[in-house]
């Protein structure tokens, strides 16, 4: 328990004057090797105004039971690697602060849904992806290749910039009812990626894409229940860019 | 043998744009259409639905004014007939396809399924038959009919 002891002994004179305070995180605990489904556990920590969930995750398993199993990756909302749901809702533990939340009652924090649980708070995000590449994912550019680069006015770029946004963290796809009931949904994520390249003026296989999300499968299963733009940590219109493939799709062309 | 597309072999890598290959699955698709229809049917139905509300239970004598002879004045009109005719079917159909809808979402098993969905499309069926029966066939004073039992329109 060195760890704990150097915490102790770093004076952080500054740090103190961040308000601290006590906060029960109420953790989904999945353990594959017992056919018993999820418990919940409490663990109580002394986190600072200036902490996030993650920060919260971290003091759990890095002091009290490194058992805790979580994935995460950049901490700083890029990577898309910590989604999960926080009270209920789906967010990124890394841009969740716990001063934000009620910190009267416990936290609770489970895996997102709709994606087969591995182990506490990691699910398997292949089906996710699988969906994902589907889409094609990537610029497809028929004829010629230039002898100078693919030049895109401001206006075209604005087309699509929204969705260029994506970190394929999949809080958006986790929050879609429609997903929880059918796995086979392409679901908001795979939409707002395919969203991206139809949009851009660069890219030629649009209509294939149009084609792929027209199937039983595809956007016509989107029921408008608005859960993805609410969920999405980087603040895309998620049911926007759906609407918009839907308006292509009907019209036949971008 | 330029494509790799077998699976037979554990090593062998699958030509990367096969799975991406589509099924020329092209055109009108019927989740569109059942998703354009809800729509189109659901702007119908509130004219028709409000229209219908605003007429028997505001104009005129209210809600009180409504009666047999209320409903027989009514359906003496072909507009009115049609106007019904509509509101049934497309009221039908439109929460047929909806609850459709609701039970792909919460029937899990494939028995549920066909049997939740058996129920209602004969539902759906029997109701638009019987109601578009009614509706055209419907006569107040049906000749023969024993006379106590009549409304008062009928007499003379
Ligand atoms: C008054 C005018 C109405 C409008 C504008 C309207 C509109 C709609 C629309 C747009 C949808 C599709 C929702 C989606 O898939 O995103 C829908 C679904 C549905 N409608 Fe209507 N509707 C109307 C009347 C009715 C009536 C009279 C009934 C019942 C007979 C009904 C029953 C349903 C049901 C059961 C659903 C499925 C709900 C779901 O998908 O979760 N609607 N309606
Ligand atoms: S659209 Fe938003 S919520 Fe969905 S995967 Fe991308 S970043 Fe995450
Ligand atoms: S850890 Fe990378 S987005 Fe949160």
């Amino acid at each position: 328990m060195t760890a704990v002891a150097e915490r102790n002994e770093a004076p952080e004179a500054k740090a103190e004057e961040v308000p601290s305070f006590q906060v029960t995180m109420r953790i989904a605990r999945f353990d594959p090797d017992s056919d018993k489904g999820h418990r919940w556990e409490d663990f109580t920590v002394t986190m600072h105004g200036t902490d996030r969930v993650l920060d919260a995750l971290h003091e759990i398993k890095w002091h009290l039971d490194g058992s805790l199993t979580f994935r995460r990756s950049c901490a700083h909302g890029v990577c898309g690697s910590d989604a999960m749901r926080i009270n209920g809702r789906n967010r990124l533990a890394c841009k969740t602060l716990l001063k934000d939340l009620n910190i009267d009652k416990p936290i609770t924090v489970e895996p997102i849904k709709g994606l087969p649980v591995e182990k506490d708070l990691i699910v398997d995000m292949e089906p996710f992806f699988d969906s994902y590449r589907e889409v094609m994912p990537f610029l497809v550019a028929k004829g010629q290749e230039p002898s100078r680069e693919r030049l895109q006015s401001a206006e075209q770029r604005e087309r699509f910039d929204d969705t260029t946004k994506c970190i394929l963290c999949a809080a958006c796809t986790s929050s879609c009812p429609v997903f929880w009931t059918d796995g086979q949904y392409f679901g908001p994520a795979a939409i707002v990626n395919a969203h991206r390249f139809i949009f851009d003026s660069r890219d030629d296989a649009g209509e294939q894409r149009l084609e792929i999300l027209n199937s039983k499968e595809g956007v016509w299963r989107c029921r408008t229940t608005f859960n993805c733009s609410e969920a999405c940590p980087r603040g895309i219109q998620v049911t926007k860019a759906i609407a918009e493939v839907k308006q292509a799709v009907i019209r036949g062309r971008v | 043998m330029a494509t790799n597309t077998s699976s037979n072999s554990p090593t062998a890598i699958p030509n990367p744009t096969t799975r991406y290959r589509r099924t020329g699955q092209r055109g009108i698709n019927t989740e569109m259409l059942s998703w354009l229809f809800m729509r189109a049917s659901g702007l119908l139905l509130v004219i028709l639905v409000f229209g219908h509300l605003f007429v028997n239970l505001w104009l005129g004598l209210g809600v009180k004014g409504i009666d047999f002879a209320f409903v027989a004045g009514k359906w003496s009109s072909p507009f009115w007939q049609i106007w019904d005719l509509m509101m049934l079917w497309l009221g039908l159909i439109h929460g047929g396809n909806g609850v459709r809808t609701i039970i792909n979402d919460y029937a899990r098993g494939s028995t549920s399924r066909l049997v939740l969905k058996g129920l209602l499309y004969v539902a759906v069926v029997v109701t638009i038959v019987l109601g578009t029966l009614v509706i055209f066939t419907f006569d107040p004073c049906p000749a023969g009919a024993e006379p106590s039992l009549l409304p008062a329109i009928c007499e003379g």
